[in-house]
């Protein structure tokens, strides 16, 4: 492997952060040792690779940590520029674009569809809706201009803002199940809705995902443990 | 020729200030636009319908949001010293601290110095664990580059410009001298290096806008407290 080094990735195999520095890893081709962390028990390796957070993913490269999966991603793209596809295109500005819209799930989507996460009655959810549908709108109309027709993104390949947002998408549809929702509806969202099936068809992709059933049983564990008094820690 | 550079920044805004020193650092000559924020302009809400924030870089027809965005592309669409490092790992490691700034510290550092009571105190004890951390990236260095003002350091800017002048309208210390020296020097050492000059906000201007404006960043931080 080029820019020598063993690596392993901490992660855990609910974690959409942990399914994007798989995903980055997976489309560069590159082979790691992954290391599952049980969140409420951490590892030492864990505790000392990431003391600010203590949280996955962790990759670790050469024996030297690099944390927050947009970091991970975008480390991968630049250790290993010169193997695979390219996860940020060549053009300063495209490049903006990019990271713009990765910050913006972060920040504006996530924080939102997180409440729709975390509603265990049905008012929290339909409120918790109301409340995401505004970002989707601005993802869908964000995906229209930055693909221009293309398929992704990133125009024909997976780039940072596809597997900022794509990571959810399994976790999307569990949540969607629970609360009865359709977060990205094909009527409304047409673009994006066409999106997720490309995004999830993506080999890199496909090996990065948990099982819909088996994330969907966690799921409601986590929201049993959510409605009873004394609510998890572990989860962000 | 390269199209002209304005940024559309505000006087009491850290990542404003951060856009200006990146420029400034790279050697790029730039309008300044001043925002009022209580009053935004069409050329504010035209340029970044999204967030409607500031700051924007505006070069030739193009806009560009997002305080570190504009940073990393400043960096890469004009020439000039490098503000990243140049090695891959480098650059995560300034990447993993940009994001500790504005998504672990930021917040409790920010409302540490302008809550109050217990709310307060809840917030300097995570600013201040926090702010350890820091401390200990700084030991035996001037900067958190090196020797020279970088990326990381023009990340850090509300420790720097803003920190003593959030002290002296709050009345408020969470960063005490004798528990962060490396820290206090290193504000120093970013409020006199030469090369930053040009866009460094004048200290008296920051301490007349803040206390114009205390009883509105009060209200702003007890709304942040609440979320």
């Amino acid at each position: 492997m080029a820019a020598g080094g063993e690596l392993q990735l901490l992660g855990s195999w609910y974690s959409p952060y942990v399914i994007r520095a798989k995903v980055a890893l997976g489309l560069k081709g590159l082979r790691y040792e992954y290391l599952e962390e049980d969140l409420f028990s951490k590892s030492d390796l864990l505790l000392k690779s990431n003391p600010a957070h203590k949280k996955v993913p962790v990759l670790v490269h050469g024996g030297r940590p690099v944390c927050e999966s947009l970091v991970v991603v975008q480390y991968v793209d630049e250790a290993w520029a010169g193997t695979g596809p390219p996860l940020l295109p060549g053009d300063a500005r495209d490049r903006a674009t990019a990271r713009f819209w990765a910050a913006f799930i972060d920040d504006k989507f996530f924080r939102a569809w997180r409440e729709l996460f975390r509603s265990t009655t049905d008012s929290q959810r339909a409120e918790a809706f109301r409340s995401v549908v505004p970002r989707v709108e601005t993802l869908e109309q964000a995906f229209m201009e930055c693909s221009e027709g293309k398929a992704f993104f990133g125009g024909d390949a997976v780039g940072l803002a596809d597997v900022a947002l794509g990571s959810f998408l399994v976790w999307i549809q569990v949540v969607d199940e629970v609360s009865g929702t359709k977060l990205l509806d094909g009527a409304r969202f047409p673009g994006l809705a066409a999106w997720a099936e490309r995004f999830l068809a993506v080999d890199a992709v496909k090996d990065a995902m948990p099982e819909f059933e088996r994330l969907l049983e966690h799921y409601k564990g986590f929201l049993a443990k959510l409605a009873s008094p004394a609510a998890p820690a572990g989860y962000s | 020729m390269s199209p002209p550079v304005k940024v559309i920044g505000a006087l009491g805004s850290t990542f404003s200030h951060r856009v200006e020193a990146a420029l400034c650092l790279k050697g790029v000559p730039y309008e300044l636009i001043q925002e009022d924020l209580n009053n935004k302009s069409e050329l504010l809400l035209t340029h970044n319908p999204v967030k409607k924030k500031v700051p924007v870089l505006l070069h030739g027809d193009q806009a560009i949001c997002e305080s570190l965005v504009i940073i990393e592309y400043v960096d890469e669409a004009f020439e000039g010293p490098p503000l990243l490092p140049i090695d891959p790992y480098d650059r995560a490691v300034a990447r993993f601290w940009a994001d500790f700034m504005d998504n672990k510290l930021l917040k409790p550092f920010w409302l540490a110095h302008w809550t109050e009571g217990e709310v307060q105190k809840g917030f300097a004890k995570e600013a201040m664990e926090n702010l350890a951390l820091l401390e200990v990236q700084l030991r035996g260095k001037r900067f958190f580059g090196g020797d020279t003002v970088g990326y990381i350091d023009i990340v850090f800017c509300c420790l720097a410009p803003w920190l003593s002048v959030i002290e002296e309208v709050t009345g408020m210390t969470v960063v005490d001298e004798s528990e962060y020296p490396a820290l206090r020097q290193w504000e120093k050492e970013y409020n006199s290096y030469e090369a930053l000059k040009p866009c460094l906000p004048g200290r008296d201007q920051l301490v007349a806008y803040f206390t114009e404006n205390k009883e509105k960043y009060k209200m702003y931080a007890n709304a942040w407290a609440q979320q």
